[in-house]
């Protein structure tokens, strides 16, 4: 790619990543959440793979950490809702108070649920990229 | 939207093809921000351009030529038969559309509870997040869960060791 590109992408790509952290972790107070934020960072990733490219090895290693960012995503969903089931006796119990209403920190298991499954989503469209672009360099 | 998917079968070029479905795509984030549902909205916009970047990459990499026309015969029959059974179809679903209730006003009332209490159950502002998060929970588990596995059946599908020549 072009130089242009490259230096626009390296631009870009940290403000995508705080856009998509921050639709996440403001999940429960404006519209987006969990899933929306995973995708804005996996659009981050992609624009990288797009403009940059790379050998085999790079995109192996590059594959490796986000699929082990995915697993450790719904690993911590995984757990918190077992975390409920530790503490309170039910599966997927609340644990965490409600607080108070329009602050980042309130509503419960809400907000870290969110954190989990934008990992999860972010880790996950990732690799199906990474994926496609190795099986695509394997094959020549 | 509808023009979109139309041309998106017509046209003879497929890298116009992918484009037309892009228009579907994107229309279809428009209508969801005119139905009030900004979360789809965001998701629609971006998976659409992911979808639209991954076409258009697997055209550029396999550029062959369209398949030649079949006999006409065949094309014909397929066509008058699709034809017959759409209208067959919808004339036996406008008897149906009677019976569905008002647009905007749906006879669930477990919904209507949600939307009522909502907030106060569950302190989040944002109902969407506050029902498939909290009310609702199991489901968007499993969701995660089988878009998980998804992935993993496709790291299995295209990987290079233990593959057969």
């Amino acid at each position: 790619m072009s130089e242009i590109v490259k230096t626009v992408s390296r631009i870009f790509a940290p403000l995508i990543i705080i856009f998509g952290i921050y639709i996440t972790l403001h999940g429960h107070l404006t519209p987006g959440g969990g899933f929306a934020g995973g995708i804005i960072i996996a659009g981050a990733v992609i624009l990288l793979v797009l403009a940059y490219g790379g050998g085999i090895e790079r995109l192996t290693r590059e594959k490796t950490t986000t699929s082990r960012l995915e697993s450790s995503g719904i690993l911590l969903f995984w757990f918190v809702a077992v975390l409920g089931l530790v503490i309170g006796g039910i599966f997927f119990l609340n644990i965490m108070g409600k607080g108070v209403p329009f602050a980042i920190f309130s509503a419960g298991i809400i907000p870290v649920c969110n954190i989990a499954i934008a990992i999860e989503v972010g880790g996950a469209i990732s690799t199906i990229l990474l994926a496609l672009v190795l099986f695509e360099k394997d094959e020549k | 939207m509808i023009l979109g998917a139309i041309l998106a079968i017509w046209v003879p070029n497929l890298m116009a093809a992918v484009i037309s479905m892009g228009i579907v795509g994107y229309s279809l984030a428009l209508s969801f921000m005119f139905l009030g549902a900004p979360d789809l909205a965001i998701v629609q916009i971006i998976v659409e351009t992911m979808s639209l970047v991954i076409l258009i990459a697997a055209i550029i990499k396999t550029t062959e030529q369209d398949t030649p026309d079949e006999k006409k015969l065949s094309r014909v029959v397929l066509y008058m038969g699709s034809t017959v059974f759409f209208v067959v179809f919808l004339l036996m679903s406008i008897k149906i559309f009677h019976l569905l209730p008002a647009f905007g006003n749906p006879v669930l009332r477990m919904s209507s509870d949600y939307i009522a209490s909502g907030f106060e159950k569950t302190g989040a502002p944002n109902l969407v997040a506050a029902v498939i998060l909290n009310l609702r929970g199991y489901d968007t588990l499993g969701e995660v869960t089988v878009l998980f596995a998804a992935v993993v059946g496709l790291m299995v599908v295209l990987r290079k060791t233990g593959r057969k020549k």
